[in-house]
């Protein structure tokens, strides 16, 4: 356990010291607070024909679909850069074991979201301050549970694609393939299908956000459903690594 | 203490080393030498639990390379062959990590001791990123010795150091080589004759010399060869020296030194200094040429055409 704590420190603090989290970072705080300030427009001017009910979906909604696209470039380097740099030699043969390396990787760039995410909290909070009676609490809860555990999938198939590589970029493209297969596709028969397409339904990863989770709906099947992604990208990624070994 | 038995690895058809067996022992430094491709970093890598072998068995201190991977790890100090450092973390932080993996009380301290070890206590602020090579390997090197492993094991720990930085590191070596079990490989001969107790040679996977430096030397030279330097002419010395009993050869070097050849079992040195002598000859060297440690690993080592690749 200790072990999965040091290596997530590690790689959260190089965060903080990495250009392209930087990028990311600066992308996704920007996109999200112009979102916000388009929406506050239309609510407030109401000129641009709709206008959405102020509630704090107008931040989480856009942010799910911004992680989709932020995720792969925080975590293509997360183990991919250490077989490439060599010091993949180093950790395997340090007295960890491999779960504990892939879980602290995820662990760490976790916590780099969740601090990208902290952040982003100021937009409801000003939406709170400027409307009467304030927003929706719960829904907010909702809202940023659901995009708290998508994250929490995203980035762990990521660290489980990135064990998979020694190169960043073929890493980042897989990927963003496996996200919009994800997000996308395994949906779509849903709708094309008359009957048994619940399973399609169940396994498409925008649904359970947007239908369930951004409108106030905590679901059991959602929870797990996420937790489920998590475990299977961690355990992608320490097969990965064990075989690596046995190559 | 390491033992090796049997120990095999196969990438694919290619087999990277077979059949190894052999043993590093306690307070003793152990050289590994061979020429690149022999198999000495794969027995490496086996041996610190990074990869796993074919087949055979090795055990690091009584445990198990495979079966016991964690144990053995927690008592292996390594040095890899490309020196594994994070570039843009500092040499403190780094060091820190690794402490931190390996669980060391009072980190700070012993880091701090290390640095010192390996002379780079004044360094422990900057980036890896931009330090020297030779300061590099030093960083690999106290990474190694953070935990004061009971084994140690370095593949090729004086690559890219300059001259005073390699006698420094030899010294270190030796020094922890005191107490622990040390496992060195290495293409330079002089450093293996210099710093080891005793020498493995490899080649093709295989072990094909293992002694200390001085009997790899005379064990395998057979004839002793030996340089003489007179005054005068030594050319006619030459058909003298060649009718003495167990000489068995006399090859003129310049004017004024030759050098004869005799069976290891008789010593013809005396016979010939008197002839030299009683010949009115002044005798002003007399040398033993040992076939140095070069000469031998060539032999050893030497492409038998008969073998083919596939």
């Amino acid at each position: 356990m200790r072990n999965i704590w040091t290596i997530a420190k590690r790689e959260y603090n190089l965060y903080f010291i990495s250009p392209v989290a930087y990028v990311v970072a600066f992308l996704f705080l920007t996109i999200i607070a112009l979102i916000f300030a388009i929406n506050i427009m239309a609510m407030t001017v109401n000129q641009f024909g709709f206008a959405p009910p102020p509630d704090s979906r107008v931040v989480t909604g856009p942010m799910a679909f911004l992680l989709l696209l932020a995720t792969p470039a925080l975590t293509m380097r997360l183990l991919a850069d250490e077989v490439r740099m060599g010091t993949m030699e180093l950790l395997l043969t340090a007295p960890v074991r491999e779960y504990e390396l892939v879980v602290g990787k995820w662990l760490g760039a976790f916590l780099f979201m969740l601090t990208l995410m902290a952040a982003s909290l100021v937009f409801p909070l000003i939406l709170q301050q400027i409307t009467n009676p304030g927003i929706d609490q719960m829904l907010m809860m909702s809202g940023y549970l659901g995009v708290i555990l998508l994250a929490s999938a995203f980035l762990a198939i990521g660290v489980g694609i990135s064990a998979l590589f020694s190169n960043q970029v073929a890493a980042f493209f897989t990927t963003m393939v496996i996200f919009v297969i994800l997000w996308w596709l395994v949906g779509a028969p849903a709708n094309v299908l008359p009957g048994g397409s619940d399973i399609f339904r169940y396994l498409d990863m925008s649904g359970h956000f947007y239908q369930n989770f951004n409108e106030g709906r905590i679901t059991l099947s959602g929870i797990a459903y996420y937790l489920s992604l998590t475990a299977l990208g961690l355990l992608i990624g320490t097969t990965a690594i064990e075989t690596r070994r046995w190559r | 203490m390491i033992e090796v038995s049997n120990l095999t690895k196969d990438y694919g058809a290619r087999r990277a080393i077979d059949g190894l067996n052999f043993e590093a022992r306690q307070g003793e430094i152990t050289g590994f030498l061979g020429p690149n491709g022999a198999g000495k970093t794969t027995t490496m890598r086996i041996l610190t639990g990074y990869m796993p072998p074919s087949d055979g068995t090795a055990t690091i201190a009584g445990y198990d390379v495979v079966r016991n991977s964690l144990e053995v790890r927690k008592r292996v100090g390594y040095l890899p062959e490309t020196v594994p450092l994070y570039t843009e973390m500092t040499v403190f932080d780094y060091l820190k990590f690794m402490a931190d993996l390996r669980r060391l009380p009072d980190a700070e301290d012993i880091i701090e001791e290390t640095l010192e070890m390996v002379g780079l206590l004044d360094r422990a602020g900057g980036y890896i990123g931009n330090l020297s090579k030779g300061m590099r390997q030093r960083v690999g090197l106290a990474q190694a010795l953070l935990h004061r492993p009971e084994v140690l094991i370095l593949d090729e720990p004086t690559i890219g150091l300059d001259p005073a930085q390699i006698i420094e590191v030899r010294n270190l070596i030796r020094e922890i080589g005191k107490e622990r079990t040390v496992l060195l490989s290495t293409h330079i001969l002089s450093e293996a004759q210099q710093i080891c107790d005793r020498i493995l040679i490899i080649n093709k996977g295989k072990i094909v010399a293992e002694d200390t430096p001085q009997n790899l030397q005379s064990s395998l030279s057979g004839a002793q060869r030996v340089q003489l330097t007179v005054r005068g002419d030594a050319a006619k010395l030459t058909g003298k020296i060649g009718g003495l009993d167990g000489v068995e050869s006399v090859i003129l070097n310049g004017q004024d030194q030759l050098e004869f050849q005799y069976a290891a079992g008789s010593d013809a040195r005396p016979a010939v200094a008197r002839m030299v002598v009683e010949s009115n000859f002044d005798l002003l060297e007399m040398r033993t040429i040992s076939l140095s440690l070069e000469e031998i690993f060539l032999t050893l080592t030497k492409e038998v055409p008969a073998e083919s690749e596939e």
